[in-house]
């Protein structure tokens, strides 16, 4: 049977248990004997605990224990950052890892106070209502801009200032000379909004403890479970990391949400370890809203400097960052480095300089979220040529013709530090804007006009850093009968990962999807493994696969040679079979696999079996871009909104399989898009509670807010790994949040409405009209 | 004793009238296809039919449902066969993390019963169970095919 290689579209091997009711996730394993647990969460922003009483809990029926941080002592280490950075006066910056359980005080409304473990799910809830804690509170503050001012109330009283820290990006003096003798500065302040992943599958773990062989099990859903081990074997619990093992089954979405340092991971082996019962926990969607990690939430003042030309001279800009109250690795602050130098997009920049400010509030902490940076540094460049464009007169898509880089500038160095490899920006731009058809807007403009709407369309040329250097590993078993088994570190959480790799498998060994079993985050059974995010899988996992597959070819070929009675320089390998060049004597993979299992078979010195493996570390990252199209119509009398038209162009390099990347650009958009439209998770200004802590304030997108989207790709490979992949997990959420904005401000920038912070609600949408038609009728300049 | 039917089989369940039935069925009767997702009827993840009418499981007692048959995503496939719909989302490669896809079909079966032939406005109006990877495109499509494909198998 012929095997579907890479860049066929084929569907899904993994769609048949999905549609039957048989993805196993999490929350669906139980094991004997059981317990649930709960965690006991502090509904203060910031205060001091005076004491905690459990001692009624604790008696209830059905209660195994009621554990706080006196009674996890020191059994538990925290977790560390390595990216030592310094404070605004010099000092070593300041951050706090979670410890296992509050003690003295809480510093955001969730912050973990308790763990209760009861026979059932009930009566661990009940129990938690009657744990007593005394609290004192404190003055809390839970806004970035809040944070900064003077005489705020502190995140931590040891911080006054609530600077964590900061850092720069660029070249400062250069960039203020070209400033000072720049034509034209154009300056704005973006804000873009705090917001979930909000995976359908809230966080869950199962956690046991084998007094045998004094090992830890944990089921659990995070994109990274070799991580999850070694963390908390190094960093928690403090013991070889052979003595914990983690598994991850079908996982409902992670986003980069499910990061490895999950708090609850160690209370429930611990509470295992001490009950000798498995312990498990499912997060509510409440209890997601108050403690998960959040993404984006920043505030940006971004200035571009033009020559009389239009030309972009210099960019500078200030990143302020919320990191909440607890930033227990680099985790927490990784959205304000790596991925920011994305800022100067694909347009050449002399210079540039960016200072970031992180700053400390009483919320929980930040982390990757699809993009981690990338989005945000899209939308501030997109945004602000956009208002470049408007200020200087110059049409947008010329400001951005004028100054894109150009194939021939590539590999090219850019202001910021990114090393662009390849890419043809500016005919991903053309492809993108002549399939939305650009230049007939006006029409469509004036039509919807007639019909009492407001029509805009908007542009954007994301770009992004994806599969980043850092390992990634693959193993290839074979067994006699020649099928074989991949065993990989990369871990699938919706992604198609499992179709991909096989199709993978079959362009590099002819092997058909049927031949292979594939096996992903038992960190028991796969013997290395990093994690899925970042965009990296296909690129890093593919090729450390890859990898694994010419050390198989090169061992099947000296076994083929010899059974073939030829010279392995003669020996060619096509389609899953060994041929001896120019004849028809072959012999397949599968029964040189069966040989290889034959000792008195094979070629003296040759070692029996066929098992291989494959490391791979990218030296540099890849660089998906695209170009995204995307049209609105507002009604003003409601400020409802509709997006009619949305178009991408994208390369993302080598496509494994072009149905799973349009896939994954359908999502990008999704949420992007969610977050522009309606998305946010909001703290009250003056007490940094949690004003929208279910479905029922933060919401959500669905079917209705989105039209078709259109993809199209173009393909210029990259040569930083051996596929050519660039990664697509992100790219459609960097582009999404700038296209769209564009789009609503193009639509209301005929009422004077050039500023407008996300979320587009159509209650936001009808104030900042009608806001808009009172200064005008005032007669106050537009701004 | 609480009786029931799931997926055609009966069941007897030793619970509390008012215990919501996305536990009783995951919980009690070990049927794991309906998934948890936030518990307030906001979802969908949850999502069974009830006599043939979408309902979120989890927000409905058990009590509630005495007398009326229960279908979970499980109960889809006939002898082996996949129901139309099921077919659909596989050709058009729905699922992501699959994890809302159950209460995705289940709504969609419903909706192609009393709608054999929706409009885009009708499934947007009708499917509003969330998918957070995004897959609202391919559901869309995926739901015109199985229109057309239970309408080709009645002509
Ligand atoms: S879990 Fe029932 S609607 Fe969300
Ligand atoms: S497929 Fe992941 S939530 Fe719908």
């Amino acid at each position: 049977m012929s095997a579907a290689g890479i860049g066929q579209s084929v569907t899904r091997q993994e769609d048949a248990r999905f549609l039957s009711g048989r993805g196993r996730y999490v929350g669906d394993i139980n094991l004997p004997n059981q317990a649930r647990a709960i965690v006991l969460r502090s509904p203060h922003a910031h205060a001091l605990i005076r004491s905690i009483d459990t001692a009624v809990a604790s008696a209830m029926p059905g209660v195994l224990g009621v554990f706080t941080a006196s009674d996890l002592g020191t059994d538990l280490g925290t977790t560390a950052v390595a990216f030592k950075r310094t404070r605004p006066d010099g000092s070593p910056m300041f951050w706090r890892a979670y410890p296992g359980l509050a003690k003295e005080a809480v510093h955001h409304v969730g912050d973990p106070v308790a763990f209760v473990v009861a026979e059932s799910i009930d009566l661990a809830k009940d129990a938690a209502e009657q744990v007593q804690v005394d609290y004192a509170a404190l003055p809390a503050v839970g806004d970035i801009e809040l944070a900064l001012r003077p005489g705020a109330p502190a995140a931590w009283q040891d911080c006054p200032d609530n600077v964590s820290h900061v850092h720069e990006l660029g070249n400062r003096a250069a960039t203020d000379a070209a400033f000072a003798a720049a034509a034209h500065v154009v300056r704005r302040r973006y804000r873009v909004s705090r917001v979930h992943a909000q995976y359908m599958e809230p966080r869950c773990a199962l956690g046991s403890y084998d007094p045998i062989d004094g090992r830890f099990t944990l089921y659990c859903d995070a994109q990274q479970p070799h991580r999850v081990r070694d963390i908390l074997a190094r960093e928690v619990f403090r013991i070889p990391s052979g003595r914990i093992r983690v598994v991850g089954v079908d996982i409902g979405g992670g986003f980069g949400g499910k990061g490895p340092q999950v708090l609850e991971f160690r209370l429930l082996l611990w509470a295992a370890r001490k009950l000798g019962r498995p312990v498990k926990w499912v997060s509510e969607r409440s209890e997601s809203l108050l403690f998960d990690e959040h993404g984006r939430d920043n505030l940006h003042e971004a200035e571009i400097a033009l020559d009389a030309d239009g030309r972009f001279l210099a960019l500078r800009s200030h990143w302020v960052a919320n990191v909440g109250a607890y930033v227990s690795s680099d985790r927490n602050i990784q959205a304000t480095f790596q991925n920011t130098p994305g800022l100067v997009g694909v347009y050449d920049f002399p210079v540039g300089h960016v200072r970031f400010t992180c700053v400390l509030t009483n919320t929980p902490s930040l982390a990757p979220y699809r993009g981690a940076g990338r989005p945000e540094a899209s939308y501030v460049i997109e945004r602000l040529i956009d208002d470049a464009a408007l200020e200087t007169g110059i049409d947008r898509v010329e400001l951005r013709r004028r100054n894109i880089i150009g194939p021939e500038q590539l590999p090219k160095i850019t202001a910021l530090g990114y090393h662009y490899d390849c890419g043809e920006f500016e005919r991903c731009m053309d492809e993108a804007l002549g399939i939305a058809d650009w230049s007939g807007f006006e029409t469509r403009r004036q039509a919807a006009k007639a019909r009492g709407r407001l029509r805009g369309i908007g542009l954007s040329n994301p770009i992004e850093r994806a599969a980043a250097p850092g390992m990634e590993f693959a193993e290839l078993r074979f067994d006699a009968r020649g099928r074989v088994t991949a065993l990989m570190g990369s871990k699938n959480h919706g992604q198609g990962h499992e179709t991909a790799f096989k199709q993978v498998l079959a362009t590099h060994l002819g092997l058909a999807a049927a031949d292979i079993d594939y096996v992903d985050g038992d960190t028991d059974r796969v013997a290395f493994g990093v994690g899925t995010f970042g965009s990296r899988s296909a690129a890093t996992a593919g090729t450390a696969l890859v990898i694994a597959a010419g050390k198989i070819i090169e061992k099947a070929r000296r076994i083929a040679a010899h059974r073939l009675e030829a010279g392995e320089a003669d020996i060619q390998f096509a389609a899953g079979v060994f041929r001896i060049a120019g004849t028809d004597r072959s012999i397949t993979l599968k029964d040189v696999a069966a040989i290889a299992f034959l000792p008195e078979q094979l070629p003296a010195g040759t070692e029996p079996g066929l098992f291989e493996n494959g490391m791979f570390s990218p030296e540099d990252n890849t660089y998906p871009y695209g170009s995204h199209v995307c049209e609105v119509e507002i009604d003003p009398e409601t400020g409802a909104l509709e997006i009619v038209r949305y178009v991408v162009a994208d390369d993302v390099g080598t496509q494994i399989n072009p149905l799973l990347v349009k896939g994954q650009i359908h999502g990008g958009i999704g949420q992007g898009g969610g977050q522009v439209l309606k998305e946010r998770v909001l703290y009250d200004p003056d007490n940094a509670q949690l004003l929208t802590g279910s479905f029922m304030d933060y919401a959500m997108p669905r079917a209705d807010d989105f039209c078709a989207i259109e993809v199209s790709s173009i393909v210029v490979p990259t040569a930083r790994n051996p596929l050519g992949v660039k990664g697509a997990g992100e790219a459609g959420a960097v582009g999404a949040v700038p296209a769209l904005m564009n789009a609503i401000i193009d639509a209301l920038s005929p009422l004077g409405v050039q500023q407008f912070e996300m979320p587009a609600t159509p209650d936001r949408i009808w104030r900042a009209i009608n806001e808009a038609g009172w200064t005008r009728a005032q007669g106050a300049p537009v701004a | 004793m609480i009786k029931l039917t799931v997926n055609g089989r009966a069941h007897e369940a030793d619970v509390e009238g008012e215990m919501p039935l996305l536990w009783v069925l995951r919980d009690v009767l070990d049927i794991k296809g309906p998934k948890f997702g936030c518990g307030i009827a906001q979802c969908g993840a949850c999502t069974v039919l009830l006599d043939g009418a979408p309902v979120r499981s989890c927000s409905v007692p058990v009590a509630a449902i005495a007398g009326k048959k229960v279908t979970t995503v499980e109960g889809l496939e006939v002898n082996g066969h996949l129901h139309p719909v099921q077919q659909a989302w596989l050709d058009h490669e729905v699922p992501q993390c699959g994890y809302c896809q159950g209460g995705q079909m289940l709504t969609a079966v419903a909706l192609l019963r009393h709608n054999p032939k929706p409009s885009d406005a009708d499934i947007d109006a009708a499917m509003t169970n969330i998918c957070r990877c995004g897959t609202y495109a391919r559901i869309r499509t995926a739901v015109h095919a199985a229109a057309a494909s239970s309408q080709s198998k009645r002509a």
